[in-house]
């Protein structure tokens, strides 16, 4: 039985679903003065931070608490991690501490799923964010990000929706989650990048790739913009910052050549003149802002979802009923 | 000496024939042999092949002794009907200087179940900037003759030539663990479809295939032999296979989780499948075994790499490289290449004992069974079916890819000059 969330790719339609109307039924919360629901009171859910990540880690802590769980920050900086401790000892020890859940950030691919296959331990294991390979919850809250803007409402997907994703996809977790969940909601994904940018294989992603970002921007209804690392130019994916910025950063001019309608999504943190320009990044069409709020509802949803018992992955999931939040919430 | 009657082994997989073993050598073989021995053993039903040998072995002594001890590697490749290995230099210390590679040699003769042929490393520390003293270690009492400096490769074009040229001196071969060192900077698995999906850092064939290709021209320029190690590529079978058709002196290896296993096994993220050069794609495990069929691979070589259990109990970018082998290779060769009728029981005679004895110029090793060889032997049941559990293994590390899968055949009994290292599958008290 699968009750981690590892992989975007483990998520079928009516699961990815599930999980965005309840994070709208959440969200609603937010907007009152008392935003705590006593949902999951008396359950320990750990936040194992093996990599610095304020954004993420604070928005699963906001999470956490307005579900009224009891919240168990482990990072591994100044910890027994540190000293060499290994992730099995340290699983171990999380485990007879009668954790319930645990949202692990690793800096190493598969470290989620390594927990998550183990006999480690027994609560249900979040992925949030490990190594290049996925960050499924940034994907959810994007994919409600891109819903609430392009086809609004409950039930609803991303069928028909084109989004552009541009920048270092090779190294991107966040394009990774995104392709699998964004693909699964109807959505066609394009990737745009240099070709040092893209992995090998690329032509076998359900997935469009263009090298020529100014081409692909008037068909989209959405572009996400991913940060680009400087460091990355020392090991020549690209020449210099400013011809990355020419051919691949995100301009007023460029942004006047998506339609009208079409908005502009960036994970975090951006790097202003790099991939966008702050003219972009501070335009009404510029969602960022409302990404960080829609990650707290969406991260609600999947530990309440996965607390609660809901299984993804085999089958119709088995939730709770939203309409028992509601009645919670009383 | 104890003396043994074999009775109805199948030599090479031909009729059943007995086989009589006196004083470390065959004595007599043929039909319904009329003589007395200490031991008897009925080997209906199972195959007699010369005692394998391995061309790549790391027994980890000195230095990892929690991994391996020349001891249990030799009793492991007892076991796995081996009765010499090359023992890979890669030690702490290193296998650079005549000292240490005669300790090796000397711990292999105490533990008596299989000889033991250190391997010296090509360049001091393995670090690939200055010569180790080559001459010294042939002219020891290990009598090294294969250099290598596997786990590293030698990238300096420029020493690598020189150890190509200075170890014809003395009949040696640089084995060369191909692996270009910045097309492989940060690499955790096989570069494809799968590292894209997984996001694990890409080892790409053109890092192994662009050294091979430099070493064999290297090679026929100083008029040198060389051999490469852990070949895993479908690019590289066809350099080697270019290179042999020009004539030159080069030798291939092929390990048998190359033959068998692909890197879709690492979307487990179980570092269980964690090794250097990595698990490729189907198409490569195709292109190998028919390599291997048709001789332009020439021997199958274990890489057996023991590593103790918490390197390989994490995540998978922290795990060690490495697949323990020796206790299952002639099984997954039997899969892999008998079964499916790519080779017979002569030809894996050959890759596995023949040519890898020939190309490490071991002398009394890799000799056919007849009358008056040294009885070096193995007697293998073809038609036994298993699952594997590493729980079993002589090695003292369990990091086995095969663990929990149904293999053939299994190792009945070795020889070695004449004695039993093993009977009925048992390691016998040496």
């Amino acid at each position: 039985m699968k009750r981690h969330l590892v992989s975007t790719a483990d998520l079928g339609r009516d699961d990815a679903l599930l999980i965005l109307d309840t994070a709208e039924e959440l969200s609603q919360f937010s907007g009152r003065a008392v935003k705590k629901l006593p949902t999951l009171r008396g359950r320990t859910v750990v936040n194992l931070f093996f990599e610095d990540s304020t954004r993420t880690k604070t928005s699963f802590e906001v999470a956490e608490k307005r579900l009224s769980a009891d919240v168990i920050n482990f990072s591994a900086k100044g910890s027994s991690v540190s000293k060499g401790e290994s992730l099995k000892d340290t699983a171990l020890t999380l485990q007879a501490m009668g954790a319930d859940a645990v949202v692990i950030r690793h800096h190493a691919s598969g470290a989620p799923a390594r927990l998550a296959d183990s006999d480690w331990l027994h609560g249900s294991v979040i992925n949030a964010g490990d190594g290049t390979h996925e960050h499924p919850t940034q994907a959810l809250l994007d994919a409600f990000t891109l819903r609430r803007h392009l086809n609004p409402g409950t039930g609803r997907d991303l069928a028909g929706r084109k989004v552009a994703i541009v920048g270092d996809i090779l190294h991107s977790r966040v394009a990774r989650s995104n392709v699998h969940l964004l693909t699964t909601l109807g959505a066609q994904v394009v990737f745009v990048a240099p070709p040092t940018l893209l992995p090998i294989g690329i032509e076998t992603w359900p997935c469009e790739v263009s090298y020529d970002l100014d081409s692909v921007l008037p068909k989209v209804d959405a572009v996400m913009m991913l940060r680009v690392q400087r460091e990355r130019m020392n090991a020549a994916f690209f020449p210099t910052e400013r011809e990355y910025s020419r051919r691949y950063g995100l301009d007023g001019a460029r942004l006047a050549r998506l339609p009208e309608h079409a908005v502009v999504l960036h994970p975090g943190p951006m790097v202003r003149g790099m991939e966008i320009t702050a003219e972009v990044a501070d335009s009404p069409r510029c969602t960022v802002v409302e990404q960080v709020a829609n990650g707290v509802s969406v991260r609600m949803a999947v530990l309440y979802l996965l607390l609660g018992g809901a299984v993804f992955a085999d089958g119709p999931a088995d939730a709770p009923r939203t309409t028992e939040l509601q009645e919670a919430a009383q | 000496m104890t003396t043994y009657l074999i009775r109805n082994a199948q030599i090479l997989g031909g009729a059943p024939r007995d086989i009589h073993i006196v004083d470390g050598v065959f004595a007599a073989i043929g039909e319904g042999l009329d003589v007395r021995a200490d031991i008897d053993i009925d080997a209906h039903g199972l195959i007699a092949l010369p005692g394998l040998v391995d061309l790549h072995t790391h027994l980890r002594e000195p230095g990892r002794e929690d991994a391996e001890t020349v001891l249990t590697g030799t009793q492991a490749a007892a076991m796995g009907g081996y009765t010499a290995v090359h023992a890979m230099a890669n030690t702490f210390p290193v296998a650079d200087s005549a000292g240490v590679v005669e300790q090796v040699w000397r711990l292999g003769r105490e533990s008596g179940y299989c000889d033991v042929q250190p391997v010296g490393a090509v360049t001091v520390g393995l670090e690939g900037k200055q010569l180790a003293e080559l001459g010294a270690m042939h002219d020891s009492a290990a009598g090294v003759r294969v250099f290598s400096d596997d786990g590293k490769c030698v990238d300096d074009a420029v020493i690598m030539r020189r150890a190509l040229e200075y170890v014809k001196a003395f009949d040696g071969v640089v084995a060369q663990h191909a692996q270009e060192p910045r097309l492989t900077a940060g690499a955790q698995m096989n570069e494809g479809l799968v590292s894209g999906e997984l996001g694990l850092g890409g080892w790409p064939a053109v890092a192994e295939e662009s050294i091979i290709a430099r070493d064999v021209l290297l090679a026929a320029h100083v008029g040198s032999r060389v051999h490469i190690c852990h070949l895993s590529t479908a690019g590289s079978v066809e350099i080697v296979r270019w290179a042999k058709a020009k004539g030159w002196d080069v030798t291939a290896e092929v390990t048998p989780h190359h033959l068998l296993l692909t890197d879709e096994l690492v979307r487990s993220y179980d570092p269980v499948y964690k090794v250097n050069p990595p698990l490729r794609t189907a198409e490569d495990v195709e292109a190998l075994r028919e390599a291997l069929a048709d001789g332009t691979i020439d021997a199958v070589a274990t890489d057996h790499a023991p590593h103790p259990a918490e390197d390989k109990d994490c995540e998978w970018a922290v795990a060690a490289m490495g697949m323990v082998g020796l206790e299952t290779a002639l099984s997954v060769v039997q899969q892999t290449m008998v079964d499916t009728g790519l080779l017979n029981w002569e030809g894996v005679a050959d890759r596995m004992s023949h040519r890898p004895a020939r190309i490490g110029r071991l002398a009394g090793h890799g000799r056919p069974v007849s009358v008056g060889e040294p009885a070096n032997l193995v007697l293998f049941d073809p038609a036994y079916r298993g699952v594997v559990n590493p729980d079993t293994f002589a090695t003292r590390s369990r990091n086995s890819p095969y663990k929990g899968m149904d293999l053939p055949g299994r190792v009945h009994a070795t020889f070695l000059r004449g004695e039993a290292t093993v009977l009925a599958g048992e390691l016998v008290e040496r």
